[in-house]
């Protein structure tokens, strides 16, 4: 199990609950571990509309979980 | 958060972007700008509008992933100096709870002439709201509220795979 923290905006907070957390994870990249927290709190989003961010910066999906990394799922954009 | 409104020096970086959770002062943020080289000052103000696809909206909620939503300014900020001959950039952003009428997003671009001020401040919007990780929740005069883009159904963005 590695230990990371978990950002959320937006519409995925409301639908988490929360902004961050600590997550224990077997997932071994960034998209396993969105559709593992997707299946427990039912985020709406299929994740080709989703983005991630791995410690504050955009990353590719494929992007590796680490022990100690931040993720952040990112809902499509609406600034402006 | 920094006020929206501190002002700027020549020889400042070329190019800024902010965020902000307090009112936007365009007038405050104009003073920053002044430079004897610039013939042209572009500014571009979006406002909360009290409807949005034939909803009345009463209210508008903005929020940020602060440090990527910089980042990611700043290199839309760095593209136009780069593609258009900008002498300064400078965008504002606001997050939190905003009335009608208020000032969601401030943008204003110097250069010598007017041409390439007027592309680079449209540039510098249209690409802000295509890019920057910044969300927008309407609030509907009906008491209803959506986060905007987010409903179930829409288009793919490149995603896993």
């Amino acid at each position: 199990m590695k230990k990371v923290r978990v950002s959320y905006f937006a519409i995925l907070r409301e639908q988490r609950g929360l902004g961050s957390e600590q997550v224990s994870t077997e997932a071994s990249t960034a998209a396993e571990l969105y559709e593992e927290l997707r299946r427990i709190h039912g985020f709406t989003l299929a994740p080709g509309r989703v983005r991630v961010a791995v410690n504050d910066e955009f990353g590719p999906w494929s992007a590796a979980v680490r022990e100690g990394d931040a993720f952040a799922f990112l809902p499509p954009v609406a600034g402006g | 958060m920094p006020s929206p409104s501190f002002p700027r020096w020549p020889g400042d970086d070329p190019v800024e972007f902010r965020l902000t959770e307090h009112p936007i002062e365009p007038a405050a943020l104009m003073r920053g700008l002044a430079d004897t080289r610039a013939g042209a000052c572009v500014t571009f103000e979006g406002r909360v509008r009290d409807q949005n696809d034939g909803r009345g909206v009463r209210a508008l909620d903005y929020e940020a992933h602060a440090p990527l939503a910089v980042r990611e300014g700043e290199r839309i900020l760095a593209e136009a100096v780069e593609r258009f001959q900008v002498i300064d950039a400078l965008c504002v952003h606001r997050t939190g709870s905003l009335a009608l009428g208020d000032v969601a997003v401030w943008i204003a671009v110097t250069a010598a002439h007017r041409g390439a001020a007027f592309e680079a401040c449209r540039f510098i919007i249209d690409e802000a709201k295509a890019r920057a990780p910044i969300w927008k929740k309407e609030h509907y005069s009906d008491g209803s509220t959506e986060w905007v883009n987010c409903a179930t159904r829409g288009p793919e963005s490149p995603g896993p795979g």
